[in-house]
């Protein structure tokens, strides 16, 4: 089973390095990880997507390690879960249209187009942007890359989709 | 004293100082240089290894005698790299070690430099943590730190490397703070609701065992422990690395469990109702077959590492917490209820347990004509010594007939290597021991294969004026290599036999600066062993040449269940 974790880390020389070589050596298999520093100085946090059948051992783990300050796992339903995707759609001026208007849907933003592409940027929720490659693979996706999923536990009961849409 | 030349090897020193420092073990070379030049004004006292793996085990061999952090440092490359078994060695048991290695100059780091190696990478696995230092001003508090982080919790070895140009930079030295640990917080306390439920399931036992591991030595809870299992009266067994937490004289004693443990304690553990672990972590030797261990018991667990609970078996009771503080917990409730309440008489259990001491013993047959067999040779030292000597072990069969024959009575005069299983460990931490008590007779138990690996430590035994005691049981070979390639291989011995003539031991040792003796016949063991304790201003090796066709029993075979031991050779098929 898949779990997102956020692992709040001092912000020090080879911690990234400890905590992924912790993941290795006890077996544990990182799908996602984004890395960034936190509003407090000196914080970072580190945000995994991991195969773990042994969640509370792999938080005990994560815990020992002296440069790790909280760690904590998020539940989907009460966390606000997202990604970055840039994906380069194959399209001719004759499909362009069509493209562009299935991003829109998704709220995605052009943000490279040639001649026989456009490259798309979408955020959001991991479901959204696996829709987004559902609707794009008939017009031939030709590359796509992954920001690493980051969380944040939520303050309401708002569904995700009701937030997004207000967003927009 | 100006702090224009003071340098950062200067604050290092001045930091050791600081952490009450007796003693480095260590080894010159290029990047740690600066560092031993202060020595030569410091009061700590260096002792200098033959190999940095020596230096290593030595600091383990004191930090284990002791309790206190042992201390070793290198320089970087190769020095650093020879540390890491120690690391290893002390992380798997839980040793208080900090290292200290040189490493090449801030501005060459990552060029491939001379004597280059990523230490701190390299140490990533086999240490709590590992600092590389960047500006000398960081040196107080980073040492302060690693003492810290070695000593408490679950104590454990801690790395820093140190730049070269960082031990030569300007620097000044302040009382160093531990502001740098914010997420380091080990958990010393039991939680009372966990300690109640705990009591409450042992007093509920019909069959109770204590499970005692090295924990409960690192903790300093031998006290405690004999307490708890005299007020509860709980029959005792204790690990390879708890050897002497508990009395083995104690009628509740019934010694170490597991692969090569002995009958009574390892099937107490199989047929008891509740099996009470303390600092004890489920290793494989301990449980063989996990899914066939302690199959009827409920579990109490306490451990000061939270991940030890629940590794390998789900306890019923789990408790977080130092094994001196939870016993302590643990015994102010049983003596309120011994107040009103005599312990239970367990008739039933303590008859099944007698049985089995009764039928099963340890056994060994030493014939008048030889050869020595080297249970024989272990009793008649512990007689002659009266068991008062700490005792070193390498790995293998000597190191299991040491821990099954001699009787230990009290914590820290039992030192080996349990969990790595590192070869060639007995010589250097007997020195780290003697260094730490010169009063006391210390004696490495090693084998033939054992002692090749690191036996050039008997010159830093010599030189540096550590007469430790060595004996070297000489069966011509790796003994439990052999064992298992009889049982297991159908005797095709592969590159587990050495010629028993060479090395001349005795002239090894006299060519290294000690005393060389020789026992080939049971009728030469008392005198050699008397006249090896009446020399104290030399070391002193005894090769005891024994019966190579001797096994270790009991054995549970690897990944086999602790109901099927093997008591002897009339056992196999």
């Amino acid at each position: 089973m898949k779990h997102t974790i956020s692992v709040v880390v001092e912000d020090k020389p080879g911690v990234l390095a400890r905590v992924s070589a912790m993941f290795s050596n006890r077996g544990f298999n990182i799908h996602s990880l984004a890395v960034g520093p936190t509003h407090i100085e000196g914080r970072s946090r580190i945000t995994l997507v991991c195969d773990a059948p042994e969640l509370e051992q792999l938080q005990k783990q994560l815990h020992k390690l002296v440069n790790v300050i909280k760690v904590h796992e998020f539940d989907s339903s009460t966390a606000v879960v997202s990604e970055v995707m840039l994906a380069r759609v194959a399209c001719d001026p004759g499909s362009r249209g069509a493209a562009n208007d299935t991003g829109a849907l998704f709220g995605a933003r052009v943000v490279d187009l040639s001649e026989d592409s456009i490259t798309f940027e979408v955020a959001g929720d991991p479901d959204l942007l696996q829709a987004f490659i559902d609707h794009m693979t008939p017009f031939g996706i030709v590359d796509l890359v992954k920001s690493g999923r980051i969380a944040m536990k939520k303050q309401s009961n708002m569904r995700p989709a009701a937030v997004s849409g207000m967003s927009r | 004293m100006s702090n224009q030349n003071f340098t950062g090897s200067k604050s290092l020193l001045r930091s050791l100082e600081h952490e009450g420092v007796e003693v480095i073990f260590g080894v010159p070379g290029g990047a740690i240089l600066p560092a031993y030049d202060p020595l030569l004004d410091s009061p700590i006292r260096h002792v200098l290894a033959r190999h940095e793996q020596g230096a290593g085990h030595m600091a383990e061999g004191y930090a284990m005698a002791t309790g206190r952090v042992g201390v070793t440092w290198a320089t970087s490359g190769p020095g650093a790299t020879n540390l890491i078994t120690p690391l290893q060695n002390a992380m798997m048991d839980s040793t208080p070690l900090v290292a200290i290695t040189g490493q090449v100059a801030s501005t060459a780091i990552g060029s491939d430099a001379f004597q280059e190696a990523y230490t701190t990478g390299l140490a990533m696995h086999c240490t709590k943590h590992a600092y590389l230092v960047k500006d000398a001003d960081d040196i107080p508090d980073i040492v302060h730190e690693a003492f810290h982080l070695a000593a408490t919790g679950r104590p454990g070895p801690v790395l820093i490397d140190i730049p070269k140009d960082v031990l030569n930079q300007e620097t000044s030295w302040r009382k160093p703070t531990l502001a740098g640990l914010p997420g380091y917080r080990p958990t010393y306390e039991g939680h009372p609701k966990q300690i109640k439920a705990a009591f409450e399931m042992i007093e509920a036992a019909e069959r109770p065992v204590l499970y005692v591991g090295g924990g409960v030595i690192a903790a300093g809870a031998s006290e405690e422990l004999l307490k708890f299992a005299e007020q509860m009266n709980i029959p005792v067994t204790t690990t390879l690395m708890a050897r002497g937490a508990f009395p083995d004289n104690h009628p509740l004693a019934l010694g170490m469990p597991g692969m090569h443990g002995v009958y009574a304690a390892t099937t107490a553990i199989q047929r008891c109702d509740t099996l009470i672990a303390v600092g004890a972590r489920f290793d494989d030797r301990v449980t063989g077959k996990v899914s066939a261990f302690a199959p009827e018991a409920k579990i109490v667990h306490v451990d000061v590492d939270p991940a030890e609970i629940g590794k390998i078996r789900k306890p019923d009771v789990p408790v977080v917490g130092d094994a001196k503080a939870v016993l302590e917990s643990l015994n102010e409730r049983a003596r309120k209820l011994r107040s009103e309440k005599a312990a239970p008489e367990r008739r039933y259990w303590f008859g099944l347990i007698g049985g089995w001491k009764k039928n099963k013993p340890l056994h060994y047959d030493q014939l008048d004509e030889g050869p020595v067999k080297v249970q024989h040779f272990i009793e008649r030292l512990h007689a002659l010594t009266k068991g008062n000597a700490i005792v070193t072990a390498g790995v293998g069969q000597h190191q299991m007939w040491a821990s099954q024959f001699w009787g230990f009575s009290r914590p820290r005069s039992w030192i080996n290597s349990g969990g790595l299983g590192t070869m060639g460990f007995a010589l250097p931490a007997a020195v780290g021991a003697k260094a730490a008590h010169p009063d006391e007779t210390v004696i490495a138990l090693d084998g033939d294969g054992c002692f090749q690996m690191t036996c050039q430590e008997m010159i830093t035994a010599a030189v540096e004026d550590i007469p430790v005691k060595i004996v070297v049981f000489n069966n011509g070979g790796f003994g439990m290599v052999k064992q298992w390639q009889n049982l297991f291989y159908g005797g095709r011995l592969s590159a587990s036999e050495m010629p028993i003539e060479v090395p001349d031991y005795p002239a090894l040792a006299e060519a290294m600066g000690c005393v060389g003796l020789r026992v080939t016949h049971p009728s030469d063991v008392d005198v050699a062993i008397e006249k090896a304790l009446s020399i104290d201003d030399r070391p002193v090796l005894i090769e005891v040449v024994v019966d190579p066709e001797e096994m270790c029993f009991p054995m549970v075979p690897a990944g086999g269940s602790n109901d099927d031991v093997i008591t002897g050779p009339e056992d196999l098929p």
